[in-house]
This record gives C-alpha cells, structure tokens and sequence, in this order.
C-alpha cells in the first residue's frame, strides 16, 4: 500500500434489508479509530455514513457504500439502483422526507438525512437520475 | 501511556488461564498470557465483568478494610443505596445507619443525599438547548470509561456533574470540618461500595482534581460484621435521604428522581455498548436523557454486592414504596434546591479523551497494519473461540498485527501446520536413496 492508494473499504448494502443497518458505517467508524483520526472527525464521517447508508436501505433496491481512507481524507461514495431524487433542492431542505410510513414509525427516515450530510462533510456531490438511482461523494478532511 | 490505578486485579495463582473472562471483557482488555490472563491497564474500565464470570475467582478488586479507620480520628461512612437492598424490607434504612456507627463510624452521610442534588442538576440540565442530546449520566464510573476509551466522540454528551457518591462526600467532608477539633487531615471519609469502579474513581477521580473519599469498603467486605450488629430494634435516630435519592440503587431510580420521560433506561455493559454505538452513529437524537449503568439490574448488581441481583431489585422496590408513604410523615422530603457548592461546580474539570483503539502513531504505519489484520483474518478460522488467548479472531489479527502472538497461536493453525508436517514427514520417509532404491526406475537405464 502506498499512501496515496489508501485503504478502501467497500460494502453491498440491500434495500429494505434493516438487519443489517449500520453495520457498514461501524465497521467504516472502527477503522478509522485503529487509524487514529481525531474523535469529532470521526463523528463526522460515521454520521454522514450512516445517514447514507440508511437512504440505500430505506429507498433503494440495492446498493454499495465505499470508503477510501486517506491520511488526510476519508471519501465516502453511495451508488444506489433505485428510484432516485425527483426534486433535489427540495430534499436538500431539512425536515423534508420521502421515506414511507412505516419506516418513520420504526424511527428511521426523519428528513434530516441529506441536509445533515452536507453539513458533516466538507465535500458533497450527488447525481441521482429519477427510475436510475443515485450517488453521492462526500469528503471530510482529516 | 502512564500506569492507570485500578481496583480490579488478578490473584495469578488462581488463574486457570479458562479464557471466560477474555470474552466478557467489553473493551478486550484481557490476554491469556504464558496460561495466565493479564489486563491491559489502558483498555480496562473496572466494570468487574471479569470477576463476576471468573469461575475460579481469581479477579479481585482492591478495597479497603475496617481496620483502615484507625488512621483517621473521625470517620464518616457514605452508604450506596444499594447497600439497603442486601437487607430485609423489615430492617429500616435507620437500622442499617446505626449499624455502620456500631461498627466504629463516628458519623453516616447517605450517598442518597448526593443522588438528590444530583437529579436536580441534571432536570435543569435537560431544560438546555445548547446541549448535545441524548445527554448522558455520569453516575456509573465505568461508563464514563468506556466512553473515554471507546466512544471518545461522546464525552460531549456526558451530564458535566460529579457522582452522587462525590457529592455526598464534599458535603460531609465539609460539615465535620465544622465540629471543634478536627482538620481536614485527621477526617476519614469511606464509600460503602458495590462496585471496584467507585473504587478505581476514588483513586483516579473522574471530572475532579481529587477526590473528598478517602477510601472504599465494598458491601461484601462490610456485609458480615454489620449483619452482625444491625437490629431492628430501638436505633439512634438520624437524618435520613428520601426515596427519591434511594430509589437510584436500580436501574430506572435515576430517571424516575429527574422526572424525565423521553428517556432510555440501559444497564448491563454490553447493552450500554451497543447503544452507545448507535449514539455514535447519530441515532437516538431525539432521546433527551440515557441512563446507563454497567451492571445488569443497576448498582444492586454490582459485583461486590451479596445478595442475588433480584432479591436485592424486589426488595429495593418494596422498601421505597414503603419509603414513599412514610417518609412524609417522618418530614423526608425530596429536596427541591441545591447550590453550586453542593453540586460541586468549582472543582469539576473537563473528562478527557483516552483513546485505546489506534495501532500506531504513524497514520501511513497504522494502515499497513491494517492491511496485514485483513489479510491475516482471513486465513484464520473464523470460529472466535477464544482459545488463542486472545477474545475472538479478529482481537488474534490484531495481536499478530502488534507483534504481540503469533500465526500458531491459533490451535487449528497450529494443527494444520502439525498436520503438514507430519504428511510430509510421511512422504519423506518413502524416499530412498537410490542405491537402496530397487524400484525406481531410471530413464537413463534405458538408455544405455
Ligand atoms: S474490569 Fe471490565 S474492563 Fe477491566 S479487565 Fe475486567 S472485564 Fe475488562
Ligand atoms: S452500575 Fe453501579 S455498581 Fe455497577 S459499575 Fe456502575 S456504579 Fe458500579
């Protein structure tokens, strides 16, 4: 490994599938602690993973959530096969949530998650093509 | 990193070297090294799993004896709540008090008055917008730990107050320096505990410069010579806390003492880990308050604790609906003020980070290691079963990772490497040397 390559790590996430909710942002948080990165920034990544993570479970069929650590930067990349974003600059504004009923009442999908995001994260970029799917790249400096 | 106090010990001769406790450790502090298990002083938190799943009782914790008030002229006991809980609903909490005097205490200050300030502080706590929500409790010194080591991200989130048990402490402390003739030096002031991590944190204070406990007795220690001397007849007659502060000996008496509801109860330190975990992912923001507790059922589990966690629960729950009832009749009430003296805001310091998971100093080092874990992960088994010494597979990479064990500390390692040898062995005992060798062929035979 040279430091420029970094360390990726990489993992299929399945929509609807809430076992395993979380467990990729955990792992994502774990090796960042065995790296050494400052707490908050740390914060920062595992909330913005997370939130991610959960909109592929949430919304999508399938998807993959990627991590390329970095000694000075994390980047997080979420490709999902799914219905996509119609309206971003309205999903962009916090309180605002297409998650269906009965993942609200499991306590998931409050609207915070694309609004939260890009505040965690220094670099935000998402690409969603409606009936395609979506990606999002964030970065966050170490 | 410096060496931590600790109350939790191992006695090496009574190490089987078993591994149960390897696996209960919720920081994986411990090692079976050389057949003994040894702790890794940065990574332990004194939650004394280890000793309450040490089937030869070889962890102990460190405590203090009776005998330790002789160095002190005047000595005061501050009684956990849960000490009530190891006695019949039938022994009033005043019994158990006059007891503690019997046994050489010149005063007796209930924890329970510090847990009444405390929830105070805490239900004013709440009321802030400015704080990171879920706030946390302070009260379990071990959790406090654990976040230390590791959910550092959270220290944030923890209630910025002493323990009731410190609380209670400073003011005792500060009431017999009043009495004519006595100075700071020559006052004892003795925790009655259920647990090593009040233990730990009398000597290495969590949140305070130093703490006002001298020292701690655990509830077991104390246990026999008290039954002894506690009746229910005839006692002094002493000021007493009310159910509210008593209620926290059990999990839940905390939140009930705030008055708060959009609340979670966690005991049991692996619960209280995997909700942590959730924090940390940014869960749970709309949860106001977590209570969280080391011990399963609340500090009556505490494993210097006597009785049976739930015998102790039902009597503790009896006793304060008992406690509810009567005390207002005895003038017990709740209290409804407390003073930044008494909350002890001037000495309380910021709880600092103590990271244990990071493999090096050197970011592009730690990677490599990382790396070498992955791939040395997946050549071992997978079967977590610990008899590496080290608790799980994963814990094994990492160790290898560290240089500290080996590939063949693995038993199915170890054995397929046996294995290999031995198949070869075998194949190289077939071998001959070629003048012994009469069915060997030779191409160049042929030839000539
Ligand atoms: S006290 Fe707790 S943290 Fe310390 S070694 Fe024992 S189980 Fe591990
Ligand atoms: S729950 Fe109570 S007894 Fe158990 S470790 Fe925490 S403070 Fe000690």
């Amino acid at each position: 490994m040279t430091p420029e390559q970094g360390l990726t790590l990489e993992f299929a996430l399945t929509g609807a599938d809430f076992n395993s909710a979380g467990e990729a942002s955990s792992k994502i948080k774990r090796t960042l602690q065995l790296l050494g990165i400052r707490p908050d920034i740390i914060r920062r990544i595992a909330i913005s993973a997370y939130e991610a993570e959960m909109n592929v479970i949430i919304h999508a069929y399938r998807g993959s959530i990627r991590a390329d650590i970095h000694p000075n930067r994390t980047e997080v990349t979420v490709a999902d096969e799914g219905p996509g974003i119609p309206d971003i600059e309205l999903a962009m504004k916090e309180g605002y949530s297409t998650a269906p009923d009965y993942v609200r009442e499991m306590g998931f999908g409050a609207g915070m998650g694309l609004p939260n995001m890009a505040r965690c994260t220094d670099k935000f970029d998402i690409k969603t093509e409606a009936g395609v799917g979506t990606q999002l790249s964030m970065t966050i400096y170490h | 990193m410096a060496e931590r106090y600790h109350s939790v010990r191992l006695t090496d001769e009574k190490c089987q070297g078993c591994v149960n406790c390897t696996r209960r450790c919720p920081t994986e502090a411990i090692r079976i090294r050389g057949g003994k298990a040894q702790i890794t002083s940065s990574r332990c938190i004194d939650c004394g799993e280890c000793i309450r799943y040490c089937p030869g009782h070889a962890k102990t914790a460190v405590t203090d004896e009776l005998a330790d008030l002789k160095k002190y002229k005047y000595n005061i006991a501050l009684p956990a709540p849960s000490l009530y809980g190891q006695f019949s609903v039938d022994i009033p909490v005043r019994a158990i008090l006059s007891g503690l005097l019997k046994l050489g205490f010149n005063e007796v200050f209930e924890v329970a008055h510090g847990a009444e300030i405390v929830s105070l502080a805490i239900r004013d706590h709440l009321k802030r917008k400015d704080i990171p929500r879920p706030a946390i409790s302070s009260a379990c010194p071990a959790i406090v730990r654990l976040i230390q080591v590791k959910y550092p991200e959270l220290i944030d989130h923890l209630a910025p107050f002493d323990a009731p048990v410190e609380v209670a402490a400073r003011l005792a402390r500060a009431e017999a320096e009043e009495l004519p003739g006595l100075t700071p030096e020559n006052i004892g002031v003795w925790f009655i505990t259920p647990c090593p991590a009040k233990m730990t944190a009398v000597y290495q204070p969590l949140g305070a410069e130093k703490s006002n406990i001298t020292g701690a007795i655990a509830i077991s220690k104390i246990y026999p010579a008290l039954l002894k001397v506690v009746t229910a007849e005839l006692q002094d007659a002493r000021r007493q806390a009310s159910w509210v502060g008593v209620g926290w000996a059990v999990s839940g008496g905390e939140t009930n003492s705030v008055g708060a509801d959009n609340v979670l109860i966690v005991h049991d330190v692996h619960h209280v880990a995997n909700v942590l975990e959730q924090v940390a992912l940014g869960k749970l923001k709309d949860v106001d308050y977590i209570e969280m507790l080391a011990c399963a059922g609340g500090c009556i589990g505490g494993p210097l604790t006597v009785e049976n966690r739930y015998v102790a629960e039902h009597r503790m729950k009896q006793r304060i609906s008992r406690k509810k009832m009567e005390d207002p009749k005895f003038g017990r009430l709740p209290r409804t003020d407390y003073s930044e003296f008494e909350l002890g805001v001037a000495g309380r310091r910021a709880i600092e980070p103590k990271p244990i998971l990071r493999l090096d100093a050197d970011i592009t080092k730690a990677m490599n290691k990382i790396e070498f874990m992955d791939r040395t992960l997946k050549s071992l088994p997978g079967l977590d079963c610990g008899s590496c010494g080290s608790p799980n597979c994963k814990a094994l990479a990492e160790d290898i990772a560290q240089g500290l064990a080996s590939m063949t500390d693995c038993v199915f390692i170890l054995r397929k490497k046996v294995r290999d040898l031995a198949y070869e062995m075998v194949d190289l005992a077939d071998k001959l040397p070629p003048p012994l060798d009469k069915n060997q062929e030779y191409e160049e035979k042929e030839k000539c």
